[in-house]
């Protein structure tokens, strides 16, 4: 059914540090990896190794330059992937029932076997999140990798999704949202995470934790008090020559 | 928003077919026997054809009867629904009028709600998008509206009303356009709230994920279409609205009527182009393309 739940009973998400993201795309990768193997229809590629390639991917990275008012700009790597929105507007527009949010841990998922591939939900998401598989011709999403969290088969340290244990620099938190003492929940109280397009109105789960500021280091420099700027009343030759340029 | 052409042919199309079949119901011309025939053929040509055409976008057709199924949420989904109603209570309407010489007047208004219902969902699958700001907005409904009911008002040859609603129209683009220049930028979505960073600073596309192109940047990027926007506009709206209106002052009969609508159809095929073309994705702030 593609009415959203009132209320799931989890919130399941990702938290991303942006702090911390090197922009390595290991997540990428991983994400690839595990989605083409596991879940649904693989994700294809057209033309891998030609000259125009093209290939569907649920999650990739940006790199976004920040210059502030004052010091030097600062490059933020940026992974976008499903952010699983309260109010997803994806689910609410397909006209097959194909896309729906589940009631009990809140991830929106495609029944590929339902899909038409209309392509409706991919306009109707303002992230792009959601990319139609040239190959299947149904459309591909994060599923939170939802064929590892419960897969009592992989060790526990797996059960995670596959961006997330895979990530070499800890930038990628996964969790319970809804549920406020849940170590993602205060990593995001702690840190200020913030909502992706909020004007949107979509409520999304995922959230984004700010780069923190930089840190400002104390000067200690022993050799600094020796380089003091030189007497600027000079005498003699040069201060003769001072005055004569100055003059015309 | 890329111009796929099934969907421009699909959404012109069908709504001169239900415009068309509006104006059997009710009546407008009141036809029975061959030049009824004739009429509805026209009508189901028009309208059928149209969504058979919508179909061929699709990566799974051969599971579209699914689509009627999520009609309390999906504008997509009400749309089939009542294309279908539609189809059926005009089919019943068609065939006491071309075989029995029965004009059905209740089933007939009836089916010419439908009809503009149907025309009126198809419209709403494009204004519901917020990620769209160009589109997000009643002018599109009722643009969609309108050019329906004066492609109807032509094809069955109702010369002033045709006139007048033509007008009306083209009065609608051009509010339409105006505002549509301006949405993006007013509805409140930049490069800096779909990164977050925009408090932090300037926020620059620095680098894309991807040095290829992508089903997001095919879809939903579209850009070749501005290069030539404003020409365009000017096409759209001579052909769409001037042309017809002036062929129409003409008194010269079917003749005229028909050419009149030969050159608004093409007219509306460059103005649906350009509604698709020029429309803006959210999505697009992402690759700074915006």
């Amino acid at each position: 059914m593609t009415t959203l739940p009132q209320t799931t009973d989890k919130k399941l998400g990702l938290v991303i540090d942006l702090d911390t993201c090197v922009g390595c795309h290991a997540c990428v990768v991983s994400c690839k990896g595990w989605n083409t193997e596991n879940y649904g229809a693989p994700l294809s590629d057209q033309d891998a190794y030609g000259s125009d390639p093209t290939g569907t991917f649920l999650n990739r990275v940006h790199s976004f330059e920040v210059q502030p008012e004052e010091g030097p700009a600062q490059l933020i790597h940026f992974p976008k992937s499903c952010l699983h929105c309260e109010d997803a507007p994806c689910v609410t527009v397909c006209p097959t029932g194909a896309s729906y949010k589940r009631q009990e841990d809140g991830i929106v998922l495609v029944n590929e076997d339902a899909c038409i591939g209309c392509g409706l939900c991919a306009w109707a998401c303002p992230y792009g999140a959601r990319e139609m598989d040239a190959a299947a011709g149904v459309m591909k999403k994060c599923t939170l990798c939802v064929d590892r969290i419960y897969n009592e088969n992989l060790p526990e340290e797996d059960r995670q999704p596959a961006c997330v244990r895979t990530c070499p620099s800890g930038a990628r938190h996964f969790g319970d949202l809804g549920d406020e003492n849940s170590d993602v929940s205060k990593l995001v109280a702690e840190r200020g995470g913030i909502d992706l397009m909020p004007e949107q109105g979509t409520k999304p789960v995922n959230k984004y934790l700010p780069p923190r500021p930089k840190d400002v280091e104390p000067e200690f420099d022993i050799l600094a008090p020796y380089l003091e700027p030189v007497a600027t009343d000079q005498k003699g030759f040069l201060g003769w020559l001072d005055k004569a340029l100055e003059k015309i | 928003m890329h111009p796929a052409h099934s969907i421009i042919i699909f959404t012109v199309t069908s709504g001169l077919g239900f415009g068309l079949l509006a104006f059997l119901g009710l009546g407008q011309p009141a036809v029975t026997g061959w030049s009824a025939f004739w009429y509805f053929a026209l009508g189901y040509a028009l309208s059928v054809g149209g969504l058979v055409s919508s179909t061929f976008h699709l990566g799974n057709p051969q599971r579209a009867w699914r689509a009627f199924s999520q009609w309390q949420t999906s504008w997509l989904s009400r749309e089939g629904v009542l294309a279908v109603a539609t189809l059926t209570i005009m089919g019943i309407y068609a065939f006491c009028a071309v075989f029995l010489g029965q004009t059905l007047i209740v089933l007939g208004i009836i089916g010419a709600i439908l009809a503009l219902a149907t025309v009126f969902a198809t419209s709403m699958i494009y204004a519901q998008m917020k990620t769209v700001p160009r589109w997000n907005h009643w002018s599109t409904p009722a643009l969609f509206m309108v050019l329906s009911i004066a492609g109807g008002a032509l094809l069955t040859a109702h010369v002033l009303l045709a006139v007048i609603l033509l007008a009306v129209a083209g009065l609608l683009q051009m509010a339409s356009w105006t505002r549509g220049d301006t949405a993006l930028a007013q509805s409140g979505s930049d490069i800096g709230t779909a990164t977050g960073l925009g408090a932090r600073g300037i926020v620059r596309a620095f680098e894309p994920p991807h040095t290829g192109n992508n089903y997001l940047l095919k879809e939903m990027v579209h850009k070749v279409g501005r290069k030539h926007a404003q020409k365009l506009r000017m096409l759209s709206f001579i052909l769409m609205v001037l042309v017809p209106v002036l062929l129409l002052l003409i008194p010269g009969g079917w003749v005229i009527v028909t050419l009149a609508f030969l050159v608004h159809f093409v007219g509306t095929l460059t103005q649906r182009w350009l509604f698709f073309a020029e429309a803006e994705h959210v999505v697009g702030l992402y690759y700074g393309k915006r």
